[in-house]
């Protein structure tokens, strides 16, 4: 130890290591276990803290700025109700395997398990959606353990971490020398670095002999950063792609050989070219239930290669002939140099006649009955506009160029199926568990991640409700997110299953009459308001929205949409991935 | 089919109850468990019994290899291992009994830690199937409390589990 070094409380040591694991923004919410960091926050400057409203909303604000940037989102709680408030997001952020860090309070040690006031076993109830968690027995293990938070976070399959941080280790009348590790190793803990180079010939060699192959790429392509690596090696070898709710982006969506979103309401091209492909490359996905239907059922005929840096995603599902575990920016540059060589010394590799025929077959299923792009011959029921048709505007207004965040029921999908991403991270998503109430807090995450950026919302007024306190928050920081809520009075997904396996009871899935003004709600928190329901003014009222005059506001945009418009293409239950209900006549 | 397990991990508070808390998440079922800190005060080793089909205890090997604290995991029944459970009853012997249990025990090579006027307390090594065979050996209502370790398994040969 150097004359030099530092002698720090344990607030203090948490908040530096924090600093030195390179942390600009903590999103938090004080109470009596983290006063103490508090204090520590207080008495510096480098990390700025986001006061908001709710705990849940701080870890998905956590979660969208991980999301956007590809670094830990870092959540700050108190002990007991504070910590419980976090547990959706934390699971949120497990679910999609988002790298994050979440610090909360615990009561001083000589009381844990006494049931002392605000207490609760905060590893204990987050163990199941954690990817590791840590309780601070001493508080001279606050930097390694920062340390090796971040490190766990962030490498390998990335997931979140919990510390649970005791009072009396942030102490500050104790003292402790502090140094922040340069680098972690743990002895138990090795993420694979490269795939098995056997293994990765094999599956160029599948691609190249192909004739009808299609590419299934998901959110690990994204958290890999390896999108454009993948959109070359398909680009080359001339074939369709397709991805999951959370991929998309990884592979431009505006490009032709784009088949759009798989799975259950993925479109009929997609779903139909996995049924009938005779190579299934799957990269970075997991074979999500919501994707393949009926595994017994799905890809009959299709070899199925998996690339994952999770071996326990591998053969989960569905059996990999050709598992590769390994990082996906490392796969595939080498799988993209192995296809160039071989495509270079047998030019008769990949098959462009079986390739050309394949293509037709899409071609054709997309005539039938691809997404409906123009939807200007139908109309919503009068005095109310179609979702299509507000989310293609929102489209046409960001020049399909916007940070997009959504929360969970059509309006997602529609979001999900009408506004194509041409990049990865522009797509925020709760894709794992679903979570209503995400879309808000982590648009905002997103906003404090990108100040000038431009950042949407797309979201349905019962998941807005679940985290609107949050525009308090947008108030305090002026965050101009604009928000698109497709209000169609209704808890849209439970009544669009009703209507089609309960007969039509809606069961406590409307609200009657009983929401609120959605424009003078956002304007009593100092917010903008606009309300629509005529295609005629749509795009007008896109352009002001996402134009000059509202650059540095939020604006609320409360579109009424038909309330019986249902999301299809939709799996039938039970089948496999051809087997779709297309619209509501069938 | 049966499988036995085993895995090296962190000799870490909290390293357990994760092993443990996977099991009921992923709805795995454990039928024994025996853990202990190893020759390295810092490493702890688990047995594991349970039952799957193949793909079910690849899953359960891949998902105890994704815990961070978790160093290695071998299913021994995948190669030859030597396996042992350590067993302690409390068997009532009275009369006639005194004699029979006795006899039974000397047979399954067990032997008497403690005597009380009308129980013996009996210690058993061996394979989980020949401690059951024990039990049933004995009439029923002899029995009056049994404690079983749990299986521990080590690998044959040259194959060694450590860091
Ligand atoms: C926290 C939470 N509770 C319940 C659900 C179940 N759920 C899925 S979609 C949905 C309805 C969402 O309504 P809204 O946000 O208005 O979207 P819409 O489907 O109407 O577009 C519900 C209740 C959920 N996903 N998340
Ligand atoms: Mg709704």
């Amino acid at each position: 130890m150097s004359e030099q070094t530092e002698h720090l409380s344990g607030g203090d040591m948490l908040i530096r290591a924090l600093q030195d694991a390179g942390v600009e923004y903590i999103f938090g919410y004080p109470g009596g276990a983290a006063l103490h960091i508090y204090d520590a926050i207080f008495r510096q400057q480098r990390v700025e803290h986001i006061l908001v409203r709710h705990e849940q909303a701080a870890t998905h604000m956590a979660d969208g700025y991980a999301r956007a940037t590809g670094k830990p989102g870092v959540v700050l709680v108190t002990s007991g109700p504070g910590a419980t408030n976090a547990v959706t997001g934390i699971a949120t952020a497990y679910m999609d395997s988002i790298p994050m860090v979440v610090i909360s309070g615990q009561v001083a040690n000589e009381f844990i398990g006494t049931d002392a006031f605000q207490e609760t076993d905060m590893v204990g109830v987050s163990r199941p959606v954690v990817k590791h968690s840590y309780l601070v027995k001493e508080a001279s293990e606050i930097p390694r353990i920062v340390a090796e938070a971040f490190y766990i976070a962030s490498t390998g399959r990335p997931g979140p971490v919990v510390i649970d941080v005791p009072k009396d280790t942030t102490d500050p009348a104790q003292l402790f020398p502090y140094e922040f590790p340069d680098s972690v190793t743990l002895r138990s803990y090795n993420p694979t670095t490269r795939g098995h180079g056997g293994q990765i010939r094999k599956a160029a060699t599948a691609l190249l002999e192909a004739e009808r192959p299609v590419i299934y790429t998901g959110g690990g392509l994204v958290q890999g950063n390896a999108g454009s690596t993948l959109t070359s090696i398909a680009d080359m070898l001339g074939h369709p792609v397709t991805s999951t709710l959370m991929g998309l982006g990884a592979y431009p969506g505006s490009k032709p050989h784009f088949l759009g979103m798989l799975g259950m309401h993925g479109t009929y091209e997609a779903n139909m070219a996995m049924h009938h492909a005779d190579l299934i490359f799957a990269v970075g996905a997991r074979f999500d239930d919501r994707v393949t239907n009926d595994p017994a059922q799905f890809s009959p005929d299709a070899k199925i290669v998996h690339i994952d840096i999770d071996p326990a995603s591998i053969s989960k599902i569905v059996r990999a002939d050709i598992p590769i575990v390994g990082p996906v920016d490392s796969v595939l540059p080498e799988l993209k140099r192995i296809v160039n060589a071989e495509m270079a010394r047998d030019p008769s590799r990949p098959d462009r006649v079986a390739l050309a025929e394949w293509w037709e077959r899409i071609a054709r299923w997309r005539a039938e009955h691809g997404l409906d792009h123009d939807q200007r011959h139908r109309n919503g029921a009068a005095g109310s506009l179609l979702p299509q048709q507000v989310v293609q505007a929102v489209y046409r207004a960001t020049g399909g160029d916007a940070y997009v965040s959504s929360d969970v029921g059509q309006h997602q999908m529609f979001a999900a199926q009408y506004y194509h991403f041409d990049q990865p991270r522009r797509w925020i998503n709760s894709g794992g568990l679903g979570t209503m109430g995400f879309g808000l807090p982590a648009a905002m995450g997103v906003q404090f991640a990108h100040p000038d950026a431009v950042v949407a919302c797309i979201t349905g007024e019962g998941s807005f409700m679940m985290n609107m306190q949050e525009l308090s928050t947008c108030m305090q920081y002026a965050l101009p997110i604009k928000i698109i809520n497709l209000n169609n009075k209704a808890l849209g997904m439970v009544k669009q299953w009703q209507d089609m396996q309960y007969g039509g009871r809606h069961s406590h899935s409307t609200y009657r009459d009983a929401l609120p003004d959605f424009v003078h709600l956002v304007e009593s928190f100092g917010h903008v308001g606009y309300r629509v329901h005529d295609l005629g003014e749509l795009d007008a009222v896109m352009a002001d929205v996402f134009g000059e005059k509202h650059k540095g506001d939020l604006v609320f945009v409360d579109a009424h949409i038909d309330p019986d418009e249902h999301v299809y293409p939709m799996a039938i239950r039970g089948g496999a991935m051809k087997d779709m209900i297309l619209d509501r006549a069938v | 089919m049966r499988r036995l397990i085993a895995v090296l991990i962190e000799n870490e508070a909290g390293a357990l109850s994760r092993v443990v808390g996977l099991f009921a998440q992923r709805n795995y079922n454990i039928e024994s468990l025996s853990v202990a800190p190893t020759e390295d005060p810092t490493l702890s080793r688990l047995t594991l019994c349970t039952s799957g089909d193949d793909s079910k205890i690849e899953q359960i090997t891949k998902h105890l290899n994704r815990l961070i604290e978790v160093i290695r995991v071998v299913d021994l029944t995948d190669g030859e291992h030597v396996e042992r459970e350590m067993m302690l009853l409390k068997v009532r012997a009275e009369g006639v009994m005194r004699a029979e249990v006795k006899r039974t025990c000397d047979i399954f090579r067990g032997q008497i830690v403690d005597v009380a006027e009308s129980l013996y307390t009996v210690l058993l090594t061996g394979t989980s199937g020949k401690l059951d065979n024990f039990i049933r050996a004995l009439p029923k209502t002899a029995i009056v409390e049994v404690v079983r370790s749990g299986v521990s398994g080590i690998g044959r040969n040259e194959k060694i589990l450590g860091l």
